[in-house]
């Protein structure tokens, strides 16, 4: 099953902070957990959010480097605004909520009907 | 100098064949990687990814070798004294080979289990030091050559075909 990118983001309540980024036409079907780059540079596919607190310049690159769409910051922790314009650059849309890892995870995970 | 092969048996005759002939590439480029500097290193991969995405490389095969060199690349950032990236575009493979200034890997068989890192306080901050970048590099080239040594430089080689 896939969902829309766009009501995910909308249901966690997720800011987004690259709105230059069209992803209006995004859909993912799976998300991936890690704060370890090389894990999910091993293991994250296309069509994955990537649920992380790690806001380096590199979680950008790692996203790139593994087609991730869309990086999702728990906690409310946002990037500087070098890491942004990178994904900008990249197309890739980075969000921020407030909320833990684990439901960010669970709230994906109960939409996909997992 | 300790020596660690992996090879695509698919690609044997023609990997072994290629790095003696070592013909002229298409396209060749070339990135400076300094000590512990994770603001550029992975432009010199990110460089390669675009060049191979516009000749039309399969997003997969794409995909792979964006992580091995990423995972390389960042390798000789994190874990050497600063070095180099030459990249080798060919029709049908790439050729990227890092070398950098040393300290070398003691015990490459070591350092090629998934796990097992020598990563400082910095390296984890930024994400890295699980161990599995050179078990990542193994999984997506189809050949994975690394010489080094304690003391010496490290030369860590990756091929990977795309026709
Ligand atoms: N260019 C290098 N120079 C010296 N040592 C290296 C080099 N590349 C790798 N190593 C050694 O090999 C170990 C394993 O490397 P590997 O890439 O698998 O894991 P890591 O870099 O420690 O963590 P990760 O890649 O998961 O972020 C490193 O911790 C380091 O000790
Ligand atoms: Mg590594």
């Amino acid at each position: 099953m896939a969902v829309n990118l766009k009501d995910y983001l909308e249901l966690i309540q997720a800011e987004i902070i690259t709105p230059d980024v069209d992803i209006s036409s995004v859909s993912i079907t799976d998300g991936y957990v890690s704060d370890m780059l090389s894990d999910v540079m091993g293991t994250a596919k296309e069509g994955q959010v990537w649920i992380t607190i790690m806001r380096h310049m590199n979680t950008v690159a790692v996203a790139s480097m593994t087609s991730i769409p869309c990086v999702v910051f728990a906690k409310g922790l946002k990037p500087d605004a070098a890491v942004i314009e990178r994904a900008i650059q990249e197309e890739i849309c980075l969000a921020v909520s407030d909320k833990q890892v684990f439901d960010l995870a669970g709230m994906l995970y109960k939409m996909l009907g997992k | 100098m300790a020596e660690f092969w992996n090879i695509n048996p698919a690609y044997e005759k023609a990997a072994k064949a290629f790095l003696q002939e070592k013909p002229e590439a298409e396209v060749t480029l070339e990135f400076d990687i300094e000590v512990k500097d994770f603001v550029n290193a992975g432009k010199g991969s990110a460089e390669v990814k675009n060049v191979l995405k516009r000749l039309g490389v399969d997003p997969n095969v794409l995909r792979r070798i964006a992580v091995a060199s990423y995972e390389a690349e960042i390798n000789v950032a994190a874990h050497s004294n600063g070095g180099r990236m030459n990249s080798f575009v060919y029709d049908d493979m790439v050729y990227i080979r890092f070398e950098d200034k040393g300290p070398g890997i003691s015990d490459i068989r070591q350092a090629m289990v998934p796990g097992w890192s020598t990563a400082d306080d910095l390296v984890r901050e930024m994400g890295f030091g699980a161990g599995l970048g050179l078990p990542n590099i193994q999984k997506n080239a189809d050949l994975l050559h690394i010489t080094s040594e304690y003391g010496e430089s490290t030369i860590l080689e990756i091929i990977i075909y795309y026709a």
